[in-house]
């Protein structure tokens, strides 16, 4: 979508409406900084090999349990403390942000992509198509999200491909609903009309002349859930029912320090914080981003 | 072009009716109450010959573009026959549908809405092309989006551009290319001026005069106005609450109009030289909704001439002339709003 949006400014000089939105978003320095900081979790996922000061499983029982560096007993090559095998904090914190943006990011992609298919089917073809999709996301939607996941992950075992199938079983029913709305509404109009007098098929009507006119608010939706999403996962992972030790995860980091909270609060305090950090930076950009780029914002 | 099976007009549409359900609540379904439909075009019936402008006059409501939309089968009529030079539209199978809509197209009212916002100039009008495999590779089809545009008076430099960087006028002129550029044989135009400002009005009612003649091209066009209808059209319907109540050419229609909603519409139409020297007969009342239509003659409610008949029994259409026929159960009583006051 913003590549077909730059390609009209080669027309006269007239602002494009991508441009503006971007301007708008650059603009709210709230939403932009938090973007930043997502870019920064992103950066930091993607070469955590290079980034993080140790290696993610090197247990050291010396160091169990040493606290962070401007404490008493820190020190300031393991910045963020050990846990209770002696692991760096900060390393598997870094490693940490690889699951818990590779499982939001893929989670997001695959529901989003059968939302839209789904939803589009609903909202254009309407009749028995619509019927059923709707019930099944009604049916979805009547269940508790963790329970739902839960239940899915005792029966399929722990594992990252099954959390994010667990994740996706209910996730698309976002999307889904958002598509299936924004379809009614966009079937109505006098281009996709004009495309059926053309003789355009279903799919082409579908594909390409609805679809990249209501990818906007989708687009804002699926950036809202990712931070859902991490959420989740970090459950899940807490529960003992998502990623497997001695793979880091942030949920299953906050679940090995409960033991020592007392005696040991980062442990579990700062793989809080990093989620707390990485889930409202995202949260506040998607809004950002929405009030942006979403036409029904603008007066 | 085709080939011309001279037998007959080149559209002919019998008996076509189409009615909406309106959606029934749930409460509505426990109550028991019957499902409500709406007539929105009923019973009609005309035809066209090749090459002739056809005008639709009426009410915005009346069911007027219903009707040029369930011509070209973008709505299904609930009843009756839509024929096109010769075949019988409801019964085509959709691929040869889809073929038949290469010679019938359609033009819309708002320019704003009727073309993709997200799509350039070239996608949009080169799009029949590409749907009815009429150019084949890129360069072809870039020549001959660009050769209809330039027809319709813009540019080849325009083919990359996106529709809102054009004026209502310019964007008006885009539909018409898309309508066109598959060499059709009938246009539905869908009061396609209707939402311009006066001035560009008169261009585009030109551009469709001009492209007519030199396309050879039959038109159904729908207006609420009648000063364009007479400029432009061969034959007038007037349409009322989903019927036709009155048919015929142009000229005979408008000078001497025989139906009273016909008068009384001609009487709203300015007249620049003779000022005041025409009475106004204003109807009252609005539009009678087609949730409930009223029994007998559709117009009783608003119509000064109404007697008991009318509001009982619905009036047929009656030949009042050579192809001019007109519903109306006072029809020979030679009643005229128009020369009623005026006397």
């Amino acid at each position: 979508m913003p590549d077909t949006d730059t390609k009209a400014s080669t027309g006269p000089v007239q602002e494009t409406i991508f441009r503006r939105n971007m301007r708008n978003f650059v603009g709210n320095r709230l939403a932009f900084g938090s973007a930043l900081v997502v870019l920064i979790f992103i950066f930091l996922a993607i070469f955590a090999p290079l980034v993080a000061p140790h290696d993610p499983a090197e247990t050291d029982l010396f160091r169990r349990l040493q606290p962070p560096a401007w404490m008493p007993g820190g020190e300031w090559s393991y910045l963020l403390g050990c846990d209770a095998l002696g692991r760096d904090i900060l390393t598997r914190i870094i490693y940490g942000a690889r699951i818990s943006i590779f499982i939001g990011a893929a989670v997001v992609l695959v529901a989003t992509t059968i939302g839209i298919i789904a939803g589009l089917a609903a909202g254009y073809l309407r009749g028995w198509v619509d019927m059923v999709i709707s019930r099944v996301v009604d049916i979805l939607l009547g269940f508790p999200y963790l329970i739902f996941a839960i239940g899915l992950m005792a029966m399929m075992g722990p594992g990252l491909i099954n959390i994010i199938i667990a994740l996706v079983y209910k996730e698309w029913v976002i999307p889904c609903r958002v598509v299936r709305g924004e379809t009614l509404v966009t079937r109505e109009l006098e281009y996709v009309e004009a495309a059926r007098a053309l003789g355009a098929s279903g799919r082409h009507i579908m594909l390409r002349e609805i679809l990249p006119n209501i990818l906007s608010p989708v687009i804002v939706v699926s950036t809202i859930r990712m931070a859902h999403v991490i959420i989740l996962e970090a459950s899940l992972s807490f529960l003992g029912l998502g990623v497997q030790p001695p793979t880091a995860s942030w949920g299953a980091m906050v679940s090995d320090g409960r033991a020592f909270i007392l005696q040991a609060w980062w442990v579990s305090t700062f793989p809080g914080i990093a989620i707390l950090l990485l889930v409202l930076a995202i949260n506040v950009a998607s809004q950002g981003l929405r009030d942006a780029f979403d036409p029904r914002f603008h007066e | 072009m085709t080939a011309n099976r001279d037998s007959g007009p080149l559209l002919s549409v019998e008996g076509v009716s189409k009615t909406y359900r309106s959606g029934r609540r749930l409460a509505d379904r426990l109550t028991g109450r019957p499902e409500t439909f709406v007539q929105a075009v009923n019973n009609v019936s005309f035809g066209i010959e090749r090459g002739e402008i056809m005008g639709l006059i009426g009410e915005s409501g009346c069911g007027k573009s219903t009707l040029g939309r369930t011509i070209l089968r973008l709505h299904e009529p609930t009843a009756g026959r839509v024929t096109f030079d010769g075949t019988d539209l409801g019964a085509l199978p959709d691929a040869e549908m889809k073929a038949m809509r290469r010679r019938m197209q359609i033009i819309f009212q708002d320019p704003y809405a009727s073309l993709n916002p997200r799509r350039t100039v070239a996608e949009i009008v080169g799009l029949p092309l590409q749907l009815h495999g009429l150019a084949t590779g890129r360069g072809a089809l870039r020549e001959k989006t660009a050769e209809i545009l330039e027809k319709v008076g813009l540019k080849s430099m325009h083919l990359d551009r996106y529709p809102h960087q054009f004026s209502g006028g310019q964007r008006q002129r885009i539909g018409i290319a898309r309508a066109l550029v598959s060499h059709p044989e009938f246009i539905v135009c869908d009061e396609p001026v209707s939402a311009l400002d006066v001035s560009i009005q008169a261009q585009i009612i030109q551009l469709l005069t001009d492209l007519k003649q030199e396309m050879g091209l039959t038109y159904l066009f729908i207006s609420h106005d009648i000063s364009v209808i007479g400029y432009l059209s061969d034959r007038v319907a007037v349409m009322y609450l989903g019927e036709i109540v009155e048919l015929g050419s142009v000229e005979t229609v408008l000078a001497n109009p025989r139906h009273p909603y016909t008068q009384s519409l001609m009487s709203a139409v300015p007249e620049v030289d003779r000022p005041g020297h025409r009475s106004r007969v204003r109807l009252t009342g609005d539009l009678p909704s087609p949730l409930a239509p009223p029994p007998g003659c559709k117009f009783h409610t608003r119509c000064p001439l109404a007697i008991d008949i009318c509001r009982q029994k619905a009036p047929v259409a009656e030949s009042v002339g050579p192809g001019h026929t007109a519903a109306c159960h006072r029809l020979h009583e030679n009643l005229s709003l128009l020369e009623q006051e005026a006397s």
